[in-house]
């Protein structure tokens, strides 16, 4: 892992134990989106997301601890509460209402999925680089990180037909961009945090009752069914049942 | 400020309120009520900031100038006249597609809930509230949209949920990089997303990281624009919602997620000194109007037509406000306002419209003047106003913006009237047999209250024939604030 300081590139051993630990954290955060994509079961894919959110949390109470931003301490209690533990119960146990809970997903070309995702984290650290030479923060690499969960969980959007997949897909999205205002800006004002916290719940709960409107709906959880609508309306594929 | 904290927690009141009682027959009228109450406390706001100048919440947290304490009175206006049609509309409903009494409760509570965060995002001083009001907007509607819980509806609203959720997640991405960039230079973090500290500062920001905040921010609040190609959800939105629901969205949503998109422009500018952000949204605004005016041809739903119309409007609004001199901001400005109006005015009388019918389908609704002609002509007027034609205000921001246009950019109004005639035939080809043609038989009036209607329209008249002193002030202290000279 290199330090993206123009014509100082350090070894990783010559870094401080902080860094070295935010850099630690970083990475698992990043595997973590990876193991999601490439997880074709729900029940542990859900299980993944907890950890993502729970190394979240850690990196969080990291940076607060050796920063001394007290405040983010709160957060990181915070995104504990909810990204560890909340949502990832409230997906599982609607996984288990819904009967879903066994099921594999059909993934269609994992390994170009993949390599998709590492490309992706290419282009992460392409678009970080004006932003990396200006920071002045330790923690550099992150930002190139963050924005690659936030892309791996577009990717994981795209390529799944779930909606629950979706779902975690976009709570993982959720994940970088907290995650990049952590390492970044040690967090965005308290207010705001507690806003965009109850913003993340209130669609969590959205969610849930969506699986149940779409159950009751078109009988399945697979997003490839709501097909219904198009852009430039063809009346045959609208209403099947005005066919003759 | 008392007018200020009455206009959010009236709404907010609201909320709690017709949660319980949103079920009852006179939940409607209610309603009603509230939105009056708002519309009263933020005439009391306009006239105040009117003659003191801007106001700033002694907690700094609202932040009221000449530019949003229109939209403020505009989406107060446009909330109580769709509630005042929203009653006998949704009486309809719950008679004809037998609403149960749950879900009459979340309407109203969501309707007051949806006034409620429009409110909060133009007010606030709050780069990172405006996000979290956005956002807000979407979860409040986002079970509206699939209210009737058909296939369709429930497709619409979770396209709406996914596509405006990761798109507006982008901007939230965008806010970060901006705080980012004020961190550096505002020593104290909470003030960093202040707007009226950030506009202190905006010369002192750094132009690489703002010009990426400002790509995310354009990206994530241009979807709730409803910028081509980030425009999917909003046809599908409109068209499955209950019609109170797309009168509001094309009327009062599109226009703040535009706000915020001026608001993080006149920033960029500041700090840029070059004109990007005004050419990305010119891009992205002549697209829109472009494709938007082509698809208009190709609707067989009549609401998905008049979102179609919506998304020309807001790229033609975005292209104007992209230019940015004094002239296209104030033709910009105008604009804004004339099409929320019309376009609610519309969406209104399509409710009307489909419920005679019974059908959306626009090849079914026919002979609405001879069925019911204040529908008709309603509809025959709106379309008109919508259209572009003189003496209505419309018009006239269109021809202030062509008029720009034309100053700055020559070649471009040749696209801009090709957009315009496009658009005009599309609406023109749909509307006439809806109006004129011969009524089915056995068709029959439905209660409707066309006196909104009537007056909007005639609002918007009298903006096309004589803009009045106070507005016309009003807009120019607008224009100056985004563009920074007067077009007068």
């Amino acid at each position: 892992m290199w330090c993206w300081k123009p014509g100082a590139e350090m070894e990783l051993t010559q870094l401080s134990l902080y860094d070295q630990a935010v850099l630690l954290f970083a990475a698992a955060i990043l595997f973590t989106s990876f193991i999601m994509l490439a997880q074709a079961r729900i029940v542990p894919m859900i299980h993944t997301f907890a950890w993502q959110g729970a190394l979240l949390a850690a990196t969080t109470a990291l940076v607060a601890y050796v920063t001394e931003h007290p405040h983010l301490y709160i957060s990181a209690v915070m995104t504990f509460l909810l990204k560890a533990l909340l949502i990832p119960w409230m997906l599982h146990r609607l996984a288990v209402r819904l009967k879903i809970h066994r099921e594999m997903e059909k993934l269609s070309y994992p390994s170009m999925t993949l390599l998709a995702g590492a490309a992706l984290v290419v282009f992460s650290y392409y678009v970080a680089l004006p932003i990396i030479h200006l920071s002045a923060l330790v923690t550099r690499n992150t930002i190139a990180i963050s924005i690659a969960v936030v892309l791996l969980g577009m990717l994981l959007m795209i390529v799944r037909n779930k909606a629950i997949s979706q779902v975690i897909g976009f709570m993982s999205i959720e994940n970088g961009l907290f995650y990049s205002a952590v390492v970044s800006t040690y967090g965005m004002p308290m207010v705001v945090e507690l806003g965009i916290a109850f913003d993340v719940l209130v669609a969590a709960i959205l969610f849930g009752v969506f699986f149940f409107q779409m159950r009751d709906s078109i009988d399945s959880l697979d997003v490839d069914r709501l097909n219904r609508l198009k852009e430039a309306d063809d009346s045959s594929l609208r209403a099947p049942e005005k066919l003759p | 400020m008392t007018a200020l904290w009455l206009m959010l927690l009236i709404p907010l009141t609201g909320v709690v309120l017709l949660a319980f009682i949103g079920h009852h027959r006179h939940a409607g009228w209610v309603n009603i009520i509230l939105s009056s109450l708002s519309l009263a406390s933020s005439l009391w706001l306009a006239v105040h900031v009117l003659a003191n100048g801007p106001y700033l919440s002694p907690s700094r947290m609202m932040y009221i100038d000449a530019f949003n304490v229109y939209l403020v009175t505009l989406t107060a206006l446009v909330g109580l006249t769709t509630a005042i049609f929203s009653r006998p509309y949704m009486q309809h409903e719950v008679e004809a597609r037998k609403i149960g009494k749950r879900r009459m409760r979340l309407y109203h509570s969501m309707y007051q809930g949806f006034m409620f965060a429009m409110q909060a995002a133009l007010t606030t001083n709050n780069v990172g509230i405006l996000w979290v009001a956005m956002e807000g907007a979407t979860l409040t509607t986002v079970l509206l949209v699939s209210l009737y819980r058909t296939p369709e509806a429930v497709e619409a609203a979770w396209k709406y949920f996914i596509l405006c959720g990761v798109g507006i997640a982008q901007a939230l991405f965008g806010t970060v990089l901006l705080y980012f960039a004020a961190a550096r230079v505002i020593p104290s973090p909470d003030d960093a997303l202040l707007w009226n500290v950030l506009y202190g500062a905006a010369t002192q920001l750094d132009p690489t990281v703002l010009t990426l905040a400002f790509v995310f921010l354009l990206v994530g609040y241009g979807t709730k624009v409803g910028l081509v190609p980030l425009h999917n959800w909003l046809p599908d939105a409109h068209s499955e919602g209950p019609t109170p629901m797309s009168a509001i969205l094309s009327g009062l949503l599109l226009n703040v997620a535009l706000y915020a998109l001026v608001r993080v422009k006149m920033l960029v500018d500041g700090s840029l000194h070059s004109n990007l952000a005004g050419h990305l949204m010119m891009g992205f605004g002549l697209l829109s109007f472009m494709v938007a005016g082509f698809f208009l041809h190709r609707q067989r739903d009549i609401k998905r037509m008049f979102s179609y119309s919506s998304i020309e409007h807001m790229g033609l609004m975005t292209f104007a406000f992209g230019i940015g001199g004094p002239l296209a901001t104030f033709g910009a400005l105008l604009h804004m306002t004339v099409h929320s109006l019309t376009k609610s005015a519309i969406f209104v009388t399509v409710g009307h419209a489909a419920q005679i019918a019974g059908t959306q389908s626009i090849e079914k609704i026919r002979g609405l003047i001879r069925t019911q002609p204040t529908v008709g002509w309603g509809l025959l007027i709106g379309t008109v106003a919508i259209a572009g034609f003189p003496p209505f205000g419309v018009f006239t921001s269109e021809f202030l913006v062509l008029t720009a246009t034309m100053k700055s950019w020559p070649w471009l109004t040749v696209p801009l009237l090709v957009g315009l005639g496009v658009a005009f035939a599309g609406l023109f080809r749909h509307l006439h047999p809806m109006v004129y043609g011969e009524a089915p038989e056995g068709q029959v009036r439905v209660s409707a209250n066309m006196i909104p209607v009537m007056v909007q329209l005639a609002f918007v008249l009298w903006l096309g024939i004589a803009i009045p002193e106070f507005l016309s002030k009003w807009f120019e202290q607008a224009t100056v604030l985004i563009s920074g000279s007067s077009p007068l």
